[in-house]
């Protein structure tokens, strides 16, 4: 814990003098539902990375991969399942509603604490 | 050389705003300010300024325009009354805590319901708590003056807080009056360059402006914004007496008029301040030994000062062009903010609040007569027979 400092050491009007500074908040803490991958293969379209606003989605670069969910800032919003189109996909195919944490979907939402041991590493 | 001209308030102001020549201007339209902006658009379309002038869709726009304006590194500029202001409230708050040194004029105007164009202080007391510096003006000079003084006093280091400069809708906004307008020259010498110390602007330095603050550090933002209201005042008297060094004038935190000697006084704001003093002549004529106090400042309010001036008098009465409704009383603002003032600094006197002029009811000389031969009364007996009096409305 970093400690805080008194308002004659801090900017005036909320001013952040320092670029790129947010790494150092980690929303993750703000998550009620967490991101998870689910029974339908992920075809690397990269719109989830386009649309997390956290830039939380992991991506293998070199081999053009989308490889998860960076749990440090992910903050649960559910946007990356919302603009999958494989995730579309699946629902338009079942022909039903699906839950949001339906295993058949590419991208998940599960509640946090909600998932077996071998989610939750 | 300065020179006299009969201008409206309005026409005075934009004047001072052609020669601090803002790099931003943005403001909408509203009776009984439009007249100012109007003004100022003539003077960009003649190309006597190099304003960046932003015609935009509401007055939330135009404070949204300016605080945008603001932090990129502009000395910026605006005007609106009344339900242009309500409308900016939101803005209004974030450009003092965002701490962006715009000035605006501020045509007092009575805010709706029943819809009305005429003047009170309804408008400029709404945001007598949003952090920004407030000026009244009893004329068109002093609209004039304040405003070129304001630029100052906001973009000083210590300060670096949005000024609102009133003066009284169609009464002095729109009466003509003799106005001595200085020199282009001195003027855009005494306003001088505005140096932003963290322009958006300056790509070397990226910065953010507006970001989300917690429990963790918001409060001590508003600390921030508090220390500020507590040098303004220092600035406030440090520009006023260059001004009136350069300009021949004779600018503090408030007017006093054959206060000196006085037993009783009027505590009066903006252009019925002038009918206050021909009335003070008058009863003076007769012996009797009245004055008048007339606040400039009213944030920071200057409470040590007010009360070091008023504390020989024997009974006081303040007139309020607006009510805080179910409020002590429900009395007006300068009469809350003044007696509270007295009370803390250990003064016992009696004080009367009068609220008059509401959606622009005349005020006349013999009503303001009525009030200070009250005070006299008051002065003798030490008793306010009514604590709040609605001046000459119908029962
Ligand atoms: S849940 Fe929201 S924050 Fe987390 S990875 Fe998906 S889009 Fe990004
Ligand atoms: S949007 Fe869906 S399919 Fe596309 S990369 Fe993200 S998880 Fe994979």
């Amino acid at each position: 814990m970093t400690q805080l400092k008194g308002w004659r050491d801090i900017p005036i009007g909320g001013m952040i003098l320092e670029a790129g500074n947010a790494v150092e908040y980690l929303t993750g803490g703000w998550r009620a539902f967490r991101p998870l991958f689910g029974e339908a293969a992920c075809i690397h379209c990269m719109q989830c990375w386009l649309f997390c606003p956290d830039s939380s989605i992991l991506v293998d670069v070199e081999n053009e991969k989308m490889i998860g969910f960076d749990l440090e800032y992910c903050k649960g919003c559910g946007i990356c399942a919302s603009v999958c189109p494989v995730n579309a996909k699946v629902i338009r195919k079942g022909g039903e509603e699906l839950e949001r944490d339906d295993p058949r979907l590419c991208i998940l939402m599960v509640e946090e604490g909600k998932f077996g041991e071998e989610d939750s590493e | 050389m300065s020179r006299f001209q009969a201008l409206t308030g309005n026409d005075a102001v934009a004047t001072a705003m052609r020669q601090i020549n803002p790099d931003v201007m943005a403001a909408y339209p509203i009776t009984p300010q439009t007249s100012t902006v109007q003004k100022f658009a003539d003077f960009v379309s003649d190309g006597l300024v190099d304003t960046e002038f932003v015609c935009v869709e509401s007055e939330h726009s135009a404070m949204s325009a300016c605080v945008g304006a603001s932090v990129s590194g502009a000395r910026v500029m605006t005007a609106t009354s009344a339900n242009g202001l309500a409308l900016m409230w939101e803005i209004v708050y974030i450009a003092a805590s965002t701490r962006c040194p715009i000035v605006m004029s501020l045509v007092n105007r009575a805010l709706s319901a029943p819809i009305n164009i005429h003047c009170d202080h309804s408008d400029v007391m709404g945001i007598r708590d949003s952090g920004w510096i407030i000026f009244f003006s009893e004329n068109g000079q002093e609209a004039y003056d304040n405003i070129i003084q304001a630029i100052r006093i906001g973009e000083h280091p210590d300060v670096l807080l949005p000024v609102a400069v009133c003066q009284d809708g169609f009464i002095t906004g729109h009466g003509m009056e003799r106005v001595e307008i200085y020199d282009d020259a001195d003027v855009k010498d005494f306003v001088g360059k505005y140096r932003p110390q963290w322009s958006l602007l300056d790509l070397e330095h990226p910065k953010t402006y507006g970001p989300l603050d917690f429990y963790d550090y918001y409060y001590e933002h508003k600390r921030q914004q508090i220390e500020a209201m507590e040098n303004a005042q220092d600035v406030i008297l440090e520009v006023a007496a260059e001004f009136n060094h350069k300009f021949k004038r004779n600018y503090a935190l408030f007017e006093s008029y054959r206060l000196e000697d006085a037993e009783v006084a009027v505590i009066i704001v903006n252009s019925a301040a002038g009918t206050t003093k021909a009335v003070v002549d008058k009863l003076r004529d007769e012996g009797l030994k009245v004055g008048l106090l007339k606040p400039r400042l009213f944030r920071p309010f200057p409470a040590k000062e007010l009360v070091d001036a008023l504390s020989h008098l024997k009974a006081i009465a303040v007139m309020d062009r607006s009510v805080s409704f179910g409020a002590m009383n429900n009395a007006g603002p300068l009469f809350l903010e003044l007696v509270a003032a007295l009370a803390t600094h250990g003064v016992q006197m009696p004080v009367a609040d009068y609220v008059y002029g509401l959606g622009g009811r005349d005020i006349l000389p013999r009503e303001i007569e009525q009030v200070y031969r009250q005070a006299l009364k008051t002065a003798e007996t030490g008793q306010v027979e009514r604590m709040v009096t609605y001046l000459s409305v119908r029962e």
